[in-house]
């Protein structure tokens, strides 16, 4: 029996679903080990008999809660498909204003209070909200990466996301430092698993598949000293996709 | 015949986004007919405060997944205006190789993934799989590849490009892989005439509709105007200074949707592929041409469901032009050179590109560190939900006495005729209600 699979989405620009189209000739494959019985984008049909959902997205208001923890009781096991489900991502950039601060600046005074559809809280990613069982990092994912999971899945066995950081991979592909160039990276500290990508095509890393669960804090502070740059530089870059889980607990 | 109709289709299926149909029908009377937007609203103008110059793009980028690369142009034309960066010849043909890229690869999902469905009369492309139309199925496919390759090769990734930068490009693509692209290019091009020609045994299919508006998108002396021109509509003409967008897209807010409304003369006006082909026809490319007689379209189109149409035709049209863009690549000889060297100052800038569901506007004003301080940005989806709303006004009486699944499809056809991006169009709202 081929596992059951679901795609949902929440606040996204949809570009990480966008990326199973863009499997192209791949799709047949991907279809022939699952049975896709859910996925709003590309079809009408809809079933809530399924195995694996596979979530994109933010949580921002209360009825996507309602909405994301019926999909977490349906589903045997839950998966975070892009940065804006893993870890908030560019969503969480507002999240350093307070969220009543932000809906004046945008709404002024219009009367917006007890409609369910403008009832923004402070941006979420998904593990704030539901337990998330495997996370596909990335803005956009990255398609090998996506096909890995799902074959894995489908096997019944664990997928590997790799838990080092991006600089691996782009001296794998042998880059000149972006530091070297006088960007400001966060290679160091952002977990690998996408080719290294930006670097590869002379853009600095901006940190979208997360923080490592151990950067090597002394190598980053090297860093800063050897190449003049401060900690605040830092703590800037990092905004773009990891604005600090905590501050708004 | 006096009946009652509840249709309320939560999350209309196989659009970008969240929206909502809902028909209420008592003793053959409307009481109620939506097109309802229930996308989170996103926030982004608000995000971008704060943030460098050379940022900007990358944030606003992810606004839409689909048209990433169409709003990182509208985000770098707007920051080079502000800061008054001339970009290089070089610059603008790949540029306009880019947007044709992503305009083919919107397109060719739409018409071929999200719309050809309906047109088989099945839920989705999956059921094609193994049928006798399987052929066509790899066709659409083989060209979508074709549009995501010429992507990845111009701007470094499909969906949300890297090498568009302020100033020009992080890497240029070499000649050679350039010669390649052009061969792919011209084999692609008789690709999408075996595909028109599908669509075309189908195209009885569309619901024959009609209802006069106008029609707004860029328009230019020099091409069909996608990445440079001026605002033109139907009703009035040319804007002549692109600045005073807002005198042509005039914003407002309706308590149903998270997107706000717009119009200008009218009480809507739409954009995207029809619009502009409404606009400037007769600077399509030759095949092109032949594609949009071969479905007997011809300005000004009234009939939405022609979108499609439109799409199918400027997708020939873009790589007839790509294959002349690269043409004189080569003939000039690629320059790898760097992106032209950038110096904060105060300015305010507006961009303004057409992206494949119309035009988009992004208008920004920098501080002398060039820090953003102020964004707005004017989404193409916006400018059609109030036209999408009206056209449902004039259809349901059309088709009232059709059975509900019927009227169902059919309104469901009329919204993704215009290929909604929605949660690009819930980007922010700062107006107030009217």
């Amino acid at each position: 029996m081929k596992p059951k699979v679901a795609f949902f989405d929440f606040s996204s620009c949809e570009g990480c679903q966008l990326q199973i189209a863009n499997l192209e000739e791949e799709i047949l494959d991907l279809i022939s080990i699952v049975d896709v019985v859910s996925f709003r984008e590309v079809m009408k049909e809809h079933s809530d008999n399924y195995e694996i959902a596979f979530i994109e997205g933010s949580i921002m208001r209360p009825m996507d809660v309602t909405r994301l923890r019926n999909i977490r009781e349906n589903a045997k096991i839950l998966v975070a498909l892009g940065a804006c489900a893993t870890i908030g991502g560019i969503n969480k950039i507002r999240n350093q204003w307070p969220a009543d601060e932000v809906k004046k600046e945008v709404y002024g005074d219009a009367d917006i209070k007890d409609n369910r559809y403008f009832d923004a809280f402070q941006t979420k990613a998904i593990d704030e909200v539901v337990k998330v069982d495997y996370y596909i990092h990335g803005c956009p994912i990255n398609r090998d990466e996506f096909k890995h999971v799902v074959t894995s899945l489908a096997l019944g066995k664990e997928p590997i996301i790799p838990n080092y950081p991006v600089c691996v991979e782009c001296k794998k592909n042998e880059n000149i430092c972006m530091f070297e160039k006088g960007e400001f990276c966060l290679g160091p500290i952002t977990g690998a698993g996408c080719g290294a990508i930006c670097p590869t095509h002379r853009s600095a890393c901006d940190g979208c598949r997360g923080i490592i669960s151990k950067p090597e804090v002394e190598c980053v502070m090297d860093i800063l000293k050897r190449y003049d740059l401060t900690y605040e530089e830092l703590k800037s870059k990092s905004k773009l996709y990891n604005y600090s889980r905590e501050a708004n607990k | 015949m006096s009946k009652d109709i509840n249709i309320d289709v939560e999350h209309v299926t196989r659009v970008e986004g969240h929206g909502n149909i809902v028909l209420n029908v008592k003793k053959g009377k409307i009481e109620k007919l939506q097109w309802q937007i229930s996308e989170a609203p996103r926030f982004f103008e608000a995000m971008v405060r704060g943030r460098k110059f050379n940022e900007l793009r990358t944030i606003t980028s992810r606004i839409c997944g689909i048209c990433s690369i169409g709003h990182s142009l509208a985000s770098l034309k707007a920051t080079e205006d502000a800061l008054d960066i001339q970009i290089t010849e070089q610059t603008g043909i790949l540029r306009r190789l880019a947007i044709n890229a992503e305009n083919m690869q919107s397109h060719i999902l739409h018409v071929g993934y999200l719309v050809a469905p309906d047109l088989f009369g099945i839920g989705s492309v999956f059921p094609l799989v193994g049928s006798k139309n399987q052929n066509a199925l790899l066709k659409i496919v083989k060209l979508h590849r074709l549009s995501n390759e010429m992507s990845d090769l111009i701007c470094g990734r499909t969906t949300h490009p890297i090498r568009l930068v302020v100033g020009g490009f992080s890497i240029t693509p070499t000649e050679i892989e350039l010669s390649k692209l052009k061969k792919n290019l011209e084999d692609g091009l008789k690709t999408t005439k075996e595909v028109a020609e599908v669509v075309k045994n189908v195209s009885g299919n569309f619901p024959d509709f009609e209802r006069e508006t106008e029609y707004i998108g860029l328009t230019s002396d020099e091409e069909y105007a996608l990445y440079d021109g001026d605002v033109a509509s139907t009703d009035t003409g040319r804007l002549s200074n692109y600045k005073d967008y807002r005198s042509y897209m005039n914003e407002f807010v309706v308590p149903f949707s998270t997107a706000k409304h717009a119009k200008h003369k009218r009480d809507s006006y739409m954009v995207g592929a029809l619009a502009r082909f409404n606009l400037n026809s007769k600077q399509l490319h030759p095949i092109a041409q032949d594609v949009a007689d071969m479905f007997n379209l011809r300005p000004i189109c009234y009939n939405p469901f022609m979108n499609n149409v439109a799409q199918l035709v400027e997708f020939v049209h873009n790589i007839e032009d790509s294959i002349k863009c690269i043409d004189r690549l080569i003939e000039y000889g690629i320059n790898q050179k760097k992106p032209v060297n950038v110096s904060p100052k105060a300015g305010h800038g507006v961009g303004i590109v057409e992206v494949p569901r119309g035009i988009l506007v992004h208008d920004y004003t920098y501080n002398n560190k060039g820090i953003c301080t102020k964004a707005n940005c004017i989404i193409p989806t916006n400018q059609n939900h109030a036209n999408i709303q009206n056209d449902m006004e004039k259809f349901v009486p059309q088709i009232i006495n059709k059975p509900d699944n019927e009227i169902e499809l059919n309104l469901e056809m009329l919204v993704r005729a215009y290929d909604p991006c929605i949660s690009c169009s819930t980007h922010y709202i700062d107006v107030k209600f009217v």
